[in-house]
């Protein structure tokens, strides 16, 4: 059926049910943004679910110098994958896919997005991918064993033959476009679907990280799609674009793949802080503080993320060091005006220390170790140093478990909207302290152990066992996460339909929390006067406006 | 349609004063193209904007002054359901298939795709129907 | 800023051991000394910055709790404090990076000397060349070749990769470098002390990545002489390569499958 949708002034109560089919059917046919949203969010926490046991088979193994867990080539394939899974697969699709499918439309007062069906292709071609992807497990080869980023021309089919190598680029050729197709409906959603009144400079902060965000993946995306078809024409083909034989420069492949890999940091990264954003001003009952500061800095942060890929290639030897310092270096501006904007929305506020709001502080931590290490490898000599050490690895999975922290706010915070139930509190205290002590104590040895000289994606260590007590602390560290998890889906199955959120169980500010918990069919059957970026705040507490662009902060009485 | 306009035109021009630096500097060309690239990617619909912006009344979303009546009409045409991108995600899958199990999957890859493209394709055009 | 940065990037170098390590080491070369000043200097800030950071976090934690149902200022912008926290990032970022220059500029020169290694990197060892001798070293994964060079000399490695990428990496000298198929990478390094060091691969290139190991071993430049003259003779030479080339066919067709726990010298 198609609905030929006219806005309404408004209704008097919400309008029929959706109609269609019903079950696996609708699973199937669906193009409702909520219904292919929840898919991705559920489809991303299994994926997260699998690439963290891989993390813990890793672990395990590193637990002792000569760990025999598993051997020399399967260590290879569980690290790969566990990268893959975690960027390709959990972190992008829920970053871009789950959450902000669910919720933008529904923060700029749209219907659904522009491109439904196109919406649901992209979920099954997400879907696909991964399954194309992970099935590299069963083949006679075994999975992708190259690293996440399969640098060439190891990953060439005289490195790496056999078809995990082959399913790993099919299964990135599907979840590529996918993302692709996301980042089109995003822009096209963001541009023309906006309901009256709501300005760009009204669109919640969250909105405008994604429309940024999906900016991002138009830029980068087609890269590595067309450095992945490059690598599978030179390993099925015979062509010798990565290849030295052949006349062909290896090193391309590394500019091809992080002129997509920087920019994907920011695609992931960005999506998180704009929950974070969000949670942080409601639960402190206050504006975002600064924000069209905010605005500018995430802008400007995607604008200099394309000017930075070959950070990652320090060490090559043929990338020019001070063009690359600098434009790195120059990042930490806008990422600190956030970091400082979100202190700013949390001061003189009325801080409620709600589940969702524990973990947004947690990621702020966490993602201050993270953004402060990253500076260090911002500098060419400094990098020369710890590049690929375990320093980068902790400097990056403290960024990333940041990121995971701000999800599972996401999770807390947004959940309650779409299932209209809402988590136990309880339960999501002890986990977020399961996590966010997990994460340090995961990460921070991992710094260490990097300056005492340990490489990463070593299966074994047995010329230093002085490495092993940081190892086992940091195994230690990744249990307690793993203890997280599976106090989230204790969660999950605890909470089940037990406590029915509202429509506004935080005093939300933004135009999710006016419509119903879950949302009807096309979202809105009321809409209220949209004057600032806080439409629902204004409505519910129409004399505590924010006061305007320019005012001056009193001195504090 | 102006605030949309300035942000992709400035974006362009930003990858194109840093990847004119940046070429100029290194002498590396995959950078330079890709940045080049990049800065297309920001004039191409970011121009489109600008053109219209110029020549189209101020949407109802773009006026700070806007009632939820001012917006009335015509939103747009959703579809409530619809087994096409399923079948087009299907057929993607098996063509994928096809670079890694052999050339005979992409029968089933290209049908799949064929089939659901012309079955959107007649959805759209007959306006409903799963 | 610059110039304050310069007098306490000078300040680190002149007081380099009474300020704390941060967890890494000064190392054995002039590079590896000032990369870690560098890394001292970065630390200071970072923890300045880090800790203003988290003492703001607490305090709004600790001071701004939620009482009652109290609404508060709904205050949004302070458009000198977000200038402020604008400016201020830059000024320090300038500073980073002319800090990093100094110290790159220095790392990066390749002063001209009569000592040269040529370093071949493959899957899974490595083979150190000495161009104007016979000397040859070669080894593969555990068996750990070592490199000799001579202390207080600058000394111009030609690093070059056989198949894949791979990582030349000194815990001790404070540094790596790739190595990469069809690129000539060069650089120096100058040891301050004699010693042996431990190296090994740092960049993924397959099955025994984690077992690609060598040696660097720092002489005097009187033994690093008697070194070279060891190989002299074409006997020596041809006994070295034969040697070489029967390693190399020994460690291919038979890789260790449990694993030694020590580390093994020519």
């Amino acid at each position: 059926m198609v609905d030929v949708l006219e806005r309404p002034a408004t209704l008097a109560e919400p309008p029929h049910e959706a109609h269609g089919p019903t079950g696996l059917l609708k699973w199937l046919t669906t193009t409702d943004h909520k219904v292919i949203g929840l898919s991705y969010t559920v489809t991303a926490v299994i994926m997260m679910v699998i690439g963290g046991a891989l993390a813990e088979i890793i672990r395990a193994q590193l637990a002792s110098p000569n760990g025999t867990l598993v051997s020399l080539a399967q260590f290879n394939e569980l690290f790969t994958m566990h990268g893959s899974v975690m960027i390709y697969l959990f972190a992008g699709p829920f970053a871009f896919g789950a959450l902000a499918n669910i919720i933008v439309p529904i923060q700029i007062g749209a219907p659904d997005m522009a491109f439904p069906r196109l919406n649901a292709l992209s979920y099954w071609l997400y879907l696909t991918g991964a399954i194309t992807m992970l099935s590299g497990f069963f083949t006679a080869g075994g999975a992708a064993n190259f690293g996440w980023v399969g640098y060439a021309p190891l990953s060439n089919s005289l490195n790496t033959p056999g078809a995990g190598a082959d399913l790993w680029i099919g299964g990135l050729l599907l979840t590529g476009f996918s993302a692709i197709f996301t980042g089109v409906n995003l822009v096209a959603t963001i541009f023309y679907l906006r309901a009256p009144g709501m300005t760009m400079f009204r669109m919640p902060i969250f909105t405008w990280n994604l429309l940024v965000t999906a900016i991002l993946i138009l830029l980068a995306f087609p890269v590595l799609t067309a450095g992945l078809i490059m690598l599978y024409a030179d390993r099925h083909f015979g062509t010798h674009i990565f290849s030295v034989a052949g006349g062909g420069v290896p090193v391309l492949w590394q500019h091809i793949f992080w002129f997509w890999g920087h920019p994907e940091v920011y695609i992931l990264a960005l999506p998180f802080f704009g929950m974070v954003t969000e949670i942080i001003a409601v639960f402190s009952r206050k504006p975002v503080f600064g924000y069209k500061g905010m605005v500018f800095a995430t802008i400007s942060i995607a604008a200099l993320s394309l000017g930075v890929w070959a950070h990652h290639m320090f060490t090559t030897g043929v990338v020019l060091l001070p063009f690359f310092s600098m434009m790195s270096l120059l990042i930490a501006v806008p990422t600190g005006i956030k970091i400082f904007n979100w202190i700013g929305t949390m001061w003189r506020g009325e801080i409620w220390f709600s589940t969702a709001m524990l973990m947004a502080l947690g990621f702020l931590v966490t993602f201050l170790i993270g953004g402060l290490t990253g500076i260090y490898l911002a500098s060419p000599p400094l990098d020369f140093f710890t590049h690929d050490t375990y320093f980068v690895v902790a400097h990056f999975h403290s960024v990333v478990m940041a990121l995971v922290l701000a999800g599972m706010a996401g999770l807390y915070y947004w959940g309650p909207k779409f299932t209209g139930y809402l988590l136990n509190e309880t339960i999501g205290k002890v986990q977020f302290w399961f996590l966010f002590v997990g994460t340090q104590v995961f990460t921070l040895p991992l710094y260490l152990l990097g300056l005492r000289g340990m490489p990463r994606r070593m299966a074994v260590y047995p010329h230093d066992p002085q490495w092993q007590f940081l190892n086992d602390l940091s195994s230690v560290g990744a249990i307690l996460i793993g203890v997280s998890t599976l106090l989230f889906v204790a969660n999950l199955v605890v909470s089940w339909k037990r406590y029915p959120a509202g429509d506004n169980p935080w005093d939300g500010q933004t135009l999710e929390w006016f419509t119903t918990s879950p949302p009807p069919h096309h979202n809105f059957y009321r809409l209220p006067p949209i004057r600032s970026e806080r439409p629902t705040w204004d409505h519910n507490h129409p004399d505590h406006r924010a006061l305007p662009h320019g005012h001056r902060v009193e001195a504090p009485e | 349609m102006r605030v949309e306009a300035r942000f992709l035109l400035s974006l362009g021009l930003f990858f194109g004063i840093v990847g004119l630096i940046y070429w100029l500097w290194s002498g590396e060309d995959a950078g330079g193209v890709m940045l080049g690239a990049a800065m297309l990617l920001g004039f191409l619909p970011g121009g489109y904007y600008y053109y219209w912006s110029r020549r189209m009344r101020p949407r109802p979303e773009d006026d700070p002054q806007a009632t939820t009546a001012s917006g009335s009409g015509v939103v747009g045409a959703f579809p409530g359901s619809s087994i096409w991108p399923f079948t087009l995600g299907m057929g993607a899958f098996f063509t994928v298939l096809a670079l890694v199990f052999g050339i005979w999957l992409l029968v089933p890859g290209l049908g799949l795709v064929t089939w659901a493209l012309f079955g959107g394709v007649a959805e759209s055009r007959r306006g409903g129907g799963v | 800023m610059l110039a304050a940065a310069g007098v306490v990037a000078g300040g680190l170098a002149l007081s380099g051991c009474t300020v704390p390590s941060f967890g890494a080491s000064p190392g054995d070369t002039t590079s590896s000394r000032s990369v870690f000043h560098l890394w001292q200097g970065f630390s200071i800030g970072a923890l300045i910055i880090g800790g203003l950071v988290v003492a703001l976090i607490v305090w709004a934690v600790v001071r701004y709790r939620r009482h009652g149902e109290r609404i508060p200022d709904q205050h949004q912008y302070h458009i000198p404090l977000e200038m402020t926290y604008t400016i201020v990032p830059i000024l320090i970022v300038l500073g980073l990076f002319a800090a990093t220059m100094v110290v790159e500029n220095k790392e990066v020169a390749n002063p001209r000397t009569n000592v040269r290694i040529d370093v071949n990197a493959f899957q899974w060892g490595w083979k150190f060349t000495y161009p104007g001798s016979n000397a040859v070293v070669v080894g593969q994964t555990t068996q750990a070749p070592t490199m000799v060079m001579p202390v207080d000399t600058n000394v111009h490695i030609n690093l070059t990769s056989s198949d894949v990428v791979h990582g030349f990496y000194v815990k001790a000298f404070n540094f790596s470098r790739y190595a990469l198929p069809g690129v000539l990478n060069q650089f120096t390094l100058r040891a301050v002390a004699t010693g042996t060091f431990f190296g090994q691969c740092t960049q993924l290139c397959g099955l025994y990545h984690s077992l690609m190991w060598f040696n660097v071993k720092v002489v005097t430049p009187s033994q690093y002489t008697a070194w070279l003259a060891s190989f002299h003779g074409s006997a020596a030479a041809t006994a070295a390569a034969a040697a070489a080339a029967a390693v190399r066919q020994q460690t291919s067709s038979l890789v260790p499958t449990k694993l030694a726990t020590t580390t093994g010298t020519h």
